[in-house]
């Protein structure tokens, strides 16, 4: 048995961290996190040319053919860095199309989603709300009418993956008629969400939707939980350092005790996951009878540990770390799309509770 | 990652469960045996067969099998199902063994690894003294060697198992006139002789598990000293070390979640099973995300340790996380046993690794974390660990100036 990672996972991690150490510094961040769109054209190209684009998509159609153990390593480091952009929809599409496409639907999208030469999104929740597949509403059909919410970069996006009721699955592309995007103004602004609308919009059912839907929504949980874990890790790491550097009556604050005691439960709240993450997204491709229940618990508990080490971290930093110009407010909104996108914890949680 | 839960470990639980089969319950003349006679002889057994003892060298007594944790949980859940014999558990193994392996004379680990791995030897651990529980290194009872012995004065308290215990691994001040830290030897002491007196402390659930020690002219070989004189606090570091990570205790937590889910499932909310109340699954939900993270990130220590890797931060803070857990686990069980939970836990000991049964049972859990939470360095304690060595915060003033 061996609970660890691989050379090559470790290689990963490493390069795409120092790619993003040069390419997208906190400065950076912050640039991206006040634009207009969120949308950075140089950065997400970079991101494509290390391959982030297919990392799981298989080779027969372009991507690297990796695990989702991978691709949660990648998340895990994207969301330490605050990475702002549209890895998080891209990799769902391309994981949907890829569990639930026919071989000729896979032909057609998967090698553009993996170049990046197409853009992908997932477009889940209906208007009366519900991430999870049995609660999709928009009815399926050749062409779809209706509005789905919370949509990852909608409006760069090439193709959206969208669920429908019953949990299936349809793509509808850029450019179909009727097919109208508008941005929500939200609060995590290193991942902008729109609502999309569709009227009598063109779209084509996936061939077996049903079954990708629940691989999709648990590949999902799993990458949320470790962009979680990255962000709370950055989080502790960011506290620490504030603490070792910012001096009141005359010493280090770090020294004293009390902070020192809770930057040391921040820490305990965080450290302890990565092996849940781990193996959460292990089981994603190896242990299928458990993937379902280990992508609930590690989604529901990262997300809960992010969003408290988020605020343990605001206040770890004085008035500073209230301000705007703080980078701390980057990472604290990052656990608020986290914790809120593909359901509450309290939902995962339930969901989880009808293994026991 | 490879975690082949696979043909390979069915394989193997079937030859756990093949080896119980054949072994446990003992028959014949065996059968008539006390329990912890039964209890020694099946061990025996169990070791040379590769199921128990598994850390530990051939050459002291143990089945020294590569550490693999799917294997010990197979092991585990077959002898738990069987209700056979585990690995001897108590300070000993947990503390001393791993002791006199690192730091040891060959001849000490000839003579007490394995009697103490077999659970035929029982040790107590001699460290707090009145004056002497977080600041340890303040203590005071006194070593003196006189001709080829140590003669040994002072008092210890809050020794668990010191009335039932064989030996004492000790810290001793034999060093006057050293630095604090540099003036204590670790001795091991016979605790079947005259000077010694134990006085047994009632605890809080009503049992006496931990005693008062006191030394008087207590006498032992100068040979038995585990280090050098004046290494003693180096070396009950190393000690200290394998109790916060003694890695086995995540599956404790395992256990004792399962049992709070018994528990949950026969209480009763509003006359249903607790367990179906949304309040109560979210709670638990809440929990299970802490235990399954505690299993987990017990595994990938494993995994490192076996490659020679530095699991880092992570080392540091194994003791804080399960006695929180712990603590949750407590506090939610308590809410379930309702008003049950006005009743005295009706002298149940300290559970150790195992999940309570029945509501005295959990009523001493819901005491007994807390004294988990303290012996072994408190909460407090962790915390300065975690904050000075693991997060590398700068040193406490207070306890650099009492150095
Ligand atoms: C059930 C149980 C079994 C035990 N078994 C054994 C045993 O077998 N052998 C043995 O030697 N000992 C044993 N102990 C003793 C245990 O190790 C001590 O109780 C523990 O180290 C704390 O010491 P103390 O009781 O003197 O408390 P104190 O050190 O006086 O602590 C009191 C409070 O002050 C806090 N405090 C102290 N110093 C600091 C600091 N620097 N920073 C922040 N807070 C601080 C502590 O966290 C605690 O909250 C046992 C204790 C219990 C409860």
């Amino acid at each position: 048995m061996d609970f660890g990672l691989t050379e090559e996972q470790q290689l990963l991690q490493q390069t795409v961290a120092g790619f993003l150490e040069n390419e997208c510094p906190p400065v950076r961040v912050r640039e991206i996190f006040e634009s207009e769109d969120g949308f950075d054209e140089t950065l997400w190209k970079g991101m494509l040319e290390l391959g982030l684009g297919g990392l799981a998509i298989p080779e027969e159609y372009g991507g690297a053919g990796l695990e989702i153990l991978d691709l949660a390593l990648v998340a895990e480091t994207l969301g330490a860095a605050a990475t702002p952009g549209p890895f998080l929809g891209h990799a769902l599409a391309g994981l949907a199309i890829a569990a639930g496409g026919s071989d000729a639907q896979k032909q057609r999208w998967l090698p553009a989603l993996a170049t990046g030469d197409r853009l992908g999104s997932v477009a889940l929740v209906g208007e009366d709300g519900g991430w999870l597949p049995e609660e999709w509403s928009l009815a399926p059909g050749a062409a779809l009418t209706g509005k789905q919410r919370f949509v990852p970069f909608a409006h760069q996006a090439d193709l959206i993956v969208v669920g429908t009721a019953g949990g299936g699955l349809s793509v509808v592309e850029r450019g179909a008629p009727g097919l109208e995007v508008s941005a929500y103004p939200g609060v995590d602004r290193t991942r902008r969400v729109c609502e999309v609308g569709f009227s009598s919009t063109p779209a084509e059912a996936l061939e077996s939707g049903a079954g990708a839907a629940d691989r999709l929504r648990d590949a999902g949980l799993v990458l949320l939980a470790a962009d979680a874990l990255g962000g709370a890790s950055r989080c502790v790491e960011m506290s620490v350092e504030y603490a070792k550097t910012r001096e009141q009556f005359g010493v280090k604050i770090g020294s004293f005790q009390a902070l020192k005691h809770q930057l040391a439960d921040m820490a305990v709240e965080v450290e302890p996951c990565r092996g849940l993450v781990w193996y959460a997204a292990h089981a994603m491709d190896h242990v299928p009878e458990e993937a379902a229940h280990a992508a609930a618990v590690a989604k529901a508990h990262l997300t809960d540990r992010f969003m408290q080490v988020g605020r343990d971290t605001v206040e770890a930093h004085g008035g500073i770390g209230f301000t705007w110009e703080s980078d701390v407010q980057v990472w604290f909104k990052r656990a608020m799309f986290d914790r809120a996108f593909l359901g509450q914890p309290a939902v995962h949680r339930e969901r989880a509770a009808a293994d026991w | 990652m490879d975690l082949s839960y696979g043909a390979e470990y069915e394989q193997y639980r079937g030859e756990v469960a093949a080896f119980l089969k054949a072994n446990w319950p003992l028959e014949g003349d065996e059968a008539g045996l006390s329990h912890a006679e039964q209890a020694l002889v099946f061990r025996k057994r169990a070791i040379e067969a590769g199921f128990l003892a598994r850390s530990i060298p051939k050459a002291y007594g143990g089945s020294e099998q590569p550490a693999d944790a799917l294997r010990g949980q197979i092991i585990r859940e077959e002898f738990g199902k069987a209700h056979a014999p585990g690995d001897a558990r108590g300070i000993g193994t947990m503390m001393l063994v791993p002791t006199l392996l690192d730091r040891g004379e060959e001849w000490q680990k000839q003579k007490w690894v394995g009697p103490t791995v077999l659970g035929e030897t029982t040790w107590c651990q001699g460290y707090s003294e009145p004056g002497s529980g977080s600041d340890l290194a303040s203590l005071k009872t006194r070593g003196e060697l006189v001709g080829d012995g140590w003669v040994i004065n002072g008092q210890k308290i809050w020794t668990s198992g010191a009335h039932r215990a064989d030996y004492m691994f000790c810290l001793v001040r034999t060093e006057p006139e050293a630095q604090k830290h540099a003036g204590i030897s670790y001795l091991l002491i016979d605790m079947k002789q005259p000077g010694i007196d134990v006085r047994p402390l009632k605890m809080m659930t009503g049992t006496s598990e931990f005693n008062e020690v006191f030394l008087n002219d207590v006498k032992t070989p100068k040979d038995w000293i585990v280090g050098k004189r004046g290494e003693g606090w180096l070396v009950s570091r190393t000690t200290l070390k394998h109790e916060r990570n003694s890695i086995g205790d995540a599956s404790a937590t395992e256990a004792l979640f399962k049992g709070l889910l018994d528990l949950a499932r026969r209480s009763k909310r509003g006359g249903q099973p607790a367990i179906e109340d949304p309040a109560v699954r979210q709670r638990l939900g809440e929990i299970e995300g802490y235990m399954l993270s505690h299993k987990y990130s017990g595994y990938r220590q494993l995994s490192a340790q076996l490659k020679g890797e530095n699991p880092g931060l992570i080392a540091t803070m194994n003791k804080l996380n399960s006695t929180n857990i712990a603590h949750r686990i407590a506090k939610l069980a308590l809410d379930l046993l309702g008003d049950d939970g006005m009743l005295d836990p009706q002298g149940q000991g300290a559970l150790m690794g195992m999940a309570p049964k029945g509501a005295p049972g959990w009523l001493s859990q819901y005491m007994s974390s807390l004294g988990v939470a303290i012996a072994g360095g408190t909460a407090n304690i962790q915390r300065n660990v975690i904050g000075e060595r693991g997060l590398g915060l700068p040193r406490d003033m207070a306890v650099q100036r009492s150095k």
